[in-house]
């Protein structure tokens, strides 16, 4: 089973605890700057919206790098940067039409989420359940089963 | 480690920002946030110095678990002298500023002298600069914060700022940070004003990778989430209610100060309380709570965020207040409240609002409202010192008519900003000032729980809460249950909380937490992220020894043992209804005995062989 992360804004608290588990796991210390999940406030209107890569399958990152640094992982599903190779020209973050793959100056490479190798950390910090990392084929489930749980069928 | 070992000290009247190593014996002493900031404080600044002279210092300081993913580990303290009890200040606060500090890698900011002309510093990580902030005095905070990130540019930028209460002299003036978290007791807000400081705006992008044993802190710290999302209160009550889950709670006790405190219980606080917040309102068929809010790392999340009813009368010409922002919390909505008399959960949000705005403290801005109101009923205040402004209790138009009037220092909004105390020494009734050292009574009435009593009574900022909330003994049963119409074994109990509350506002963790976190939750999370030796007993002993040291400089102030005591009315007129009715608060009785516990004199001084045991300056 392919697996996905999916983020129910309506739960999240804006805590940001995705991003310091983000940071923790990826660069070995607490920065939520650079951390590969956003979560963003958005204050009048009292909302706030965790943001992070959505690994699509026919990912226009990798499509567009010139040098072949990005990969899919066949494990996860998720499209990795190779460091190794990545020169920083920066035409991923250019053509990601979600803004979720950024360049990182003080390493002069491009940063994205790679789903922690199949153990995203953001979704195990979550302390609410806006983040969770669940059946790729069934995102959907949970709302549907919500809605279904509504139908009134008393007069079928 | 987990400190960063920086601090940043700014000469506001030299304009220069300096780094400087921070003293790591005395963190090993008092750990960081509010005891390391008032260690610097006594060594820096003279107990007798005019508050909002160039000679007070301003100090904003983080622990050594903000910036951390412990639970709630983003606080931050305010510490100076305080312009409204000439006594130690110290105001805790969430929101997002005290993490952004440590991820910009200081651990704490000291403030000195005074600026010619108004000023903002900008911190991007190692780099500090003071800013002219002319075009932004005289604006609130809301609005100058738009003002400030059109200058800044990084949108990710935190501010913490004062508002033009504290600009014009109000003396219980706020530090506001992200729009509506507050440093909000004792006038911090006032100092930072006095000093022609407007705002600190920092950038933080370094990071924080000093904890001592990274894979034990993990650890300690999952364990500690655990513990919080299993508890009834930090898993269940707080995030669903906020702290307003204590409204009815305190008002069935009969604790819930009403009415400038002549009444222990209000007949319409279930209309302003945390589950009315829940309720779909006429008007548009949405409850005043939109949603939970959490501050840096909390998984709590007790924040409320609320908007008022377009179509009330404090906001149905002005646009500007159509938006969310933070809502009622139980102290603010005591205060705004039960307080004054009014049951408008509309009024008292306008009036949160305003206080956010303009950095007031709610409790002390209410409280004295409510002394106001009790001085109109006598005849000492009149309609010609309001301008025809009827100060009645339960009146929603007065209400927001004073939030109004004090957030901009205009008019009668000048006397209500002296606070409780002066307002009352000014209209000739001394006695009806709920105040204990100058600073308004927060939301328990301690005729119905004994131990407040003591608790306000001692406090080291004048009346307070957050010093000894002997409230989760008395009625909530945490750590263990004990009756509050008793006064008998609440001296230890006060004492038990003033150190371990003292020990975890030094650590950048909430004190919330300790509905369900004793010490020994605390301290191996601290003990892991930080070099030495953090057991439960240490922090206790630092948070004695933090107690202590305030105490002294406090003592050195002129704040003495005389004025441990409370209001007449607590001492003399007993409670006129529910559990506590015709009960005092025996203040005699638990004092003596808590001067005892504390090894002081008779008369309240630290001796000298508690400064020997503590280690204190002498």
């Amino acid at each position: 089973m392919q697996k996905s992360l999916h983020i129910e804004p309506g739960k999240c608290t804006g805590c940001l605890q995705c991003e310091s588990a983000c940071s923790l796991e990826q660069e070995g210390l607490f920065n939520p700057a650079k951390s590969r999940i956003k979560v963003f406030s958005f204050h009048d209107e009292g909302r706030y919206v965790p943001y992070t890569c959505t690994q699509c399958d026919e990912a226009w990152c990798m499509t567009a790098c010139p040098v072949d640094a990005i990969t899919l992982n066949p494990e996860n599903g998720s499209k990795d940067v190779n460091e190794d190779i990545c020169v920083g020209c920066k035409v991923c973050t250019i053509a990601c039409p979600f803004g979720t793959i950024n360049y990182n100056s003080s390493t002069g490479k491009v940063v994205k989420c790679n789903l922690c190798g199949g153990d995203p950390q953001c979704a195990d910090a979550c302390p609410t359940g806006a983040i969770t990392y669940i059946d790729a084929d069934a995102t959907g489930l949970d709302k549907m089963r919500a809605w279904a749980s509504k139908t009134d069928n008393a007069g079928a | 480690m987990a400190w960063t070992k920086k601090l940043l000290r700014v000469d506001l009247t030299a304009g220069t920002c300096t780094e400087e190593a921070l003293n790591m014996d005395w963190a090993n002493d008092y750990l960081g946030q509010r005891g390391l900031a008032t260690r610097y404080l006594v060594e820096e600044v003279a107990p007798t110095v005019d508050p909002l002279g160039p000679d007070n210092k301003l100090i904003m300081a983080t622990g050594p678990l903000t910036g951390t993913n412990a639970s709630t580990g983003g606080r931050y303290s305010v510490i100076c002298k305080s312009p409204l009890t000439n006594a130690v200040a110290c105001s805790n606060s969430g929101g997002f500023f005290g993490a952004e500090m440590k991820m910009a890698g200081w651990d704490m900011v000291i403030f000195e002298g005074k600026a010619a002309s108004p000023v903002y510093l900008h911190i991007t990580d190692g780099t500090a600069t003071l800013q002219s902030a002319d075009d932004m005095w005289g604006k609130s905070v809301w609005e100058a914060d738009k003002i400030l990130r059109t200058k800044v540019q990084d949108p990710q930028t935190r501010i913490a700022m004062v508002g033009r209460s504290a600009e014009q002299g109000c003396l219980y003036g706020a530090v506001v940070n992200d729009l509506h978290r507050a440093a909000g007791r004792s006038g911090v807000g006032t100092v930072m004003a006095s000093k022609n400081l407007k705002a600190v705006a920092i950038r933080g992008t370094l990071g924080l990778n000093t904890i001592k044993d990274p894979k034990r802190f993990q650890e300690t710290v999952k364990a500690g989430k655990a513990v919080l999302a299993e508890n009834a209160v930090t898993g269940e009550g707080l995030p669903t209610y906020g702290t307003q889950v204590l409204m009815n709670v305190i008002n069935e006790v009969g604790a819930l100060p009403t009415r400038n405190m002549r009444e222990v219980q209000f007949e319409g606080a279930s209309k302003v309380s945390g589950e009315a917040m829940h309720e779909p309102r006429k008007s548009d068929g949405k409850p005043n709570l939109t949603t939970n809010g959490a501050c840096f790392s909390c998984t709590i999340a007790c924040g409320r965020i609320s908007t008022i009813d377009r179509t009330h009368f404090s906001v149905k010409d002005k646009p500007e207040y159509w938006i969310n922002s933070g809502g009622l919390e139980y102290e603010a909505a005591w205060a705004l409240g039960p307080d004054t008399g009014v049951d408008d959960i509309d009024a008292l949000t306008y009036a949160n609002f305003l206080c956010n705005e303009d950095g007031m403290d709610p409790i002390s801005f209410g409280s004295t409202v409510a002394a106001a109101m009790e001085l109109y009923e006598k005849g000492a205040i009149t309609d010609s010192h309001t301008g025809g402004m009827e100060l009645r209790f339960g009146s929603a138009e007065a209400l927001c008519w004073a939030a109004e009037k004090v957030a901009k220092g205009e008019g009668f909004g000048k006397d209500l900003g002296l606070g409780a105390q002066r307002l009352c020494e000014k209209y000739g009734h001394p006695e009806l000032s709920m105040t204990v050292k100058g600073q308004e009574f927060p939301a328990y009435d301690p005729r119905g729980i004994q131990g407040m009593g003591l608790a306000y009574a001692t406090s080291n900022r004048g009346a307070c809460h957050l010093r000894a909330y002997t409230v989760s003994s008395e009625i909530l049963g945490v750590p263990e249950k004990t009756d509050p119409l008793v006064s008998e074994g609440k001296a230890g109990l006060v004492k038990a909380f003033q150190d371990a509350t003292a020990a975890v506002d030094s650590s950048g963790l909430c004190v919330f937490t300790t509905f369900a976190w004793t010490l020994d939750d605390i301290a191996p999370q601290i003990d892991s992220a930080c070099e030495g030796n953090w057991s439960p007993d240490k922090m206790l002993e630092v948070g004695e020894r933090i107690w202590n040291l305030e105490r002294d400089f406090n003592v050195k102030a002129g704040i003495d043992g005389s004025m441990d005591s409370l209001p007449k009315r607590l001492l003399t007129e007993g409670a006129n209804s529910g559990p506590a009715k015709d009960r005092v608060n025996e203040l005699d009785k638990m004092l003596p005995e808590y001067y005892q516990l504390r090894g002081w004199t008779g008369s309240g001084e630290v001796t000298s062989d508690i400064r020997q045991k503590f280690n204190l300056p002498s």
